[in-house]
């Protein structure tokens, strides 16, 4: 069940500042320890940058989602980019594209507690993660 | 769209004499709850649901917010006063039967509506039921997941050993969760205290898992980022054997058979030595700190 | 503010990263320590996070490369007041900066990379001081 949504444009190195401090409040407005604002935050950090590397720019839509007792947040990365054409190897550990240390899919994964990625090649790539308290 | 509710408000006080006589008769308890409470939540509800009804028929909707909301304070107030779950959710199943009779009167010449309304009017009432117990469930498991986490802080002791060496005896089994919170109370007790070295004692745990090795690792790894030594002591022979069968690595971790061993060479680390003195008459203590 | 201070401290340099870091500010600071180091030939950096909140991969990445860009240079890299709750995230992300030396404060920091700079000369020899 959904309570709230919103979508941020994640286009420049600042908005992923922006998307982290948005992430942030709404960890505080849930009441979520320090280390799982912590983890989630960082979760976004390293899927906003993934966004705005790999998929040129998009957008996080963020909602408050809650499944009977729990509250959680849900994220959405979106983008229009390149696609990926192996999300299996793009999800191994250590798999870098861009020069990295390859942790940004597979970390982020270990960091949130849901976990979804479609992509298709030509067409862009989503990424749905969520976080419950 | 049914009609019930306009049968329900026109004979609303016989309604409910009908019901607090139902309670009486099921549930209703004597020594938990007096008549004039009683009364007055019966016909706060019936007004509340007559309302809701008059706007829609589906519970889950904006129109029945008011009657949900006035079911969780009861199911919240019935269970501080010591009412089983089944007990508050006969506080709406009781209802049905006035219900019943009084639409059975109103459509008696009609048998098919007859069996529409009170087919409608009962499906409601059995869902409020359900969201009554939902809640009175809700509010059962908010305080056995608090009771947990107090549980959780209890056994978890993070004790101080020496200026700038900590200690966290483990007792009893280590899952995910008490790991989870092991480590994060060990890590803020190293900032709080300003510790060099941590030791994690093991004696009091049975067994070791790949599963527990590995967030034993964590917590090592998570304190050295800090600027923190952690020791592992207290393996059993066991358990030494367990983690090499399991294929478990331990490089990088300072491991000592006894906590004794692993405090002495946290000493040792922070130049400071225990030294034999004459047995004082008056103080047991052996030993003295002397900066080495 | 699009530049990280850095200050010199004898033959240190010290550096508090105090704000939410953007990526450009973090590749500004990377080459900014660079040439500090080879300009006033420092022996030892001291980096301060402890009012950093976050610390994801991409920053992670970054005090790598400061702490191995300075050893090439000469130079020894602390790490100081790392919070528990970015720890414990860097450790889940699968990150333990292992090349990086570490200390819970700024005070800590400094007397490790001073017994660093003093000691070195005997530093291989394990068993060099007499108890």
């Amino acid at each position: 069940m959904a309570l709230k949504a919103e979508t941020h444009p994640i286009a420049t190195s600042n908005d992923v500042v922006r998307v982290r401090q948005i992430v942030r409040a709404a960890t505080i407005q849930l009441k979520f320890s320090l280390v799982e604002q912590t983890k989630f935050v960082t979760a976004t950090s390293e899927l906003a940058r993934n966004t705005l590397e790999h998929g040129g720019g998009g957008w996080m839509t963020l909602e408050m989602v809650k499944n009977g007792l729990r509250e959680g947040i849900k994220l959405t990365f979106r983008d229009n980019g390149p696609g990926i054409a192996d999300i299996e190897l793009a999800l191994s550990e250590g798999y870098t594209s861009a020069g990295g240390m390859g942790l940004g899919l597979s970390g982020s994964k270990r960091l949130v507690n849901e976990f979804e990625i479609t992509s298709e090649l030509g067409q862009g790539t989503t990424v749905i993660v969520t976080r419950w308290k | 769209m049914s009609v019930f509710h306009q049968v329900v408000k026109a004979n609303e006080s016989a309604i409910l004499v009908g019901w607090l006589k139902q309670m009486s008769a099921s549930t209703r308890r004597g020594d938990l709850i007096n008549d004039v409470d009683l009364k007055e939540q019966a016909s706060e509800f019936l007004k509340l649901f007559t309302e809701a009804c008059q706007k829609s028929s589906d519970v889950q909707s904006e129109a029945f917010a008011s009657t949900q909301e006035f079911l969780a304070e009861i199911a919240k107030s019935r269970l501080e006063q010591g009412f089983s779950t089944s007990e508050t959710a006969m506080f709406v199943l009781s209802l049905k039967q006035p219900i019943f009779s009084a639409i059975r009167d109103a459509f008696k010449a009609n048998p098919s509506e007859l069996v529409s309304e009170i087919w409608a009017s009962g499906d409601l009432l059995d869902q409020l039921a359900m969201l009554t117990i939902d809640s009175a469930i809700t509010i059962r498991e908010l305080t056995i997941s608090r009771q947990q986490e107090e549980m959780l802080e209890l056994s978890t002791p993070v004790v101080k050993l020496w200026d700038g060496i900590l200690a966290l005896p483990l007792i009893g089994t280590l899952d995910s969760a008490r790991t989870q919170v092991v480590m994060e109370s060990l890590l803020s007790a190293i900032v709080e205290t300003n510790s060099q070295i941590a030791i994690i004692d093991i004696t009091g745990v049975p067994t070791v898992d790949t599963l527990v090795a590995q967030h034993l690792i964590k917590t090592i790894t998570a304190a050295r980022l800090m600027g923190a030594d952690c020791y592992l002591s207290g393996i059993r022979p066991a358990i030494a054997q367990t983690i090499v069968h399991l294929g478990i690595e331990l490089i990088d971790v300072q491991t000592k058979a006894k906590l004794s061993d692993a405090f002495a060479l946290a000493l040792q680390r922070l130049g400071k030595a225990v030294v034999t003195t004459k047995p004082s008459a008056t103080s047991p203590a052996q030993g003295r700190n002397r900066v080495a | 503010m699009d530049r990280i201070p850095i200050l010199k401290f004898g033959d240190c340099l010290l550096i508090t990263i105090q704000v939410d870091m953007h990526d450009q500010l973090a590749l500004t600071l990377q080459e900014d320590l660079t040439a500090q180091i080879a300009k006033h030939a420092s022996r030892g950096v001291l980096i301060d996070i402890s009012s950093l909140e976050i610390v994801d991969s991409f920053i992670g990445r970054m005090l790598a490369n400061i702490a191995a860009m300075s050893r090439i240079l000469d130079a020894q890299t602390v790490l100081t007041g790392m919070q528990p709750a970015v720890a414990i995230t860097l450790v889940e992300l699968g990150m333990s900066l292992p090349g990086i030396k570490t200390a819970l404060n700024v005070e800590r920091g400094m007397d490790l990379l001073q017994e660093f700079i003093y000691r070195e000369p005997e530093s291989e020899d394990l068993h060099g001081s007499e108890g």
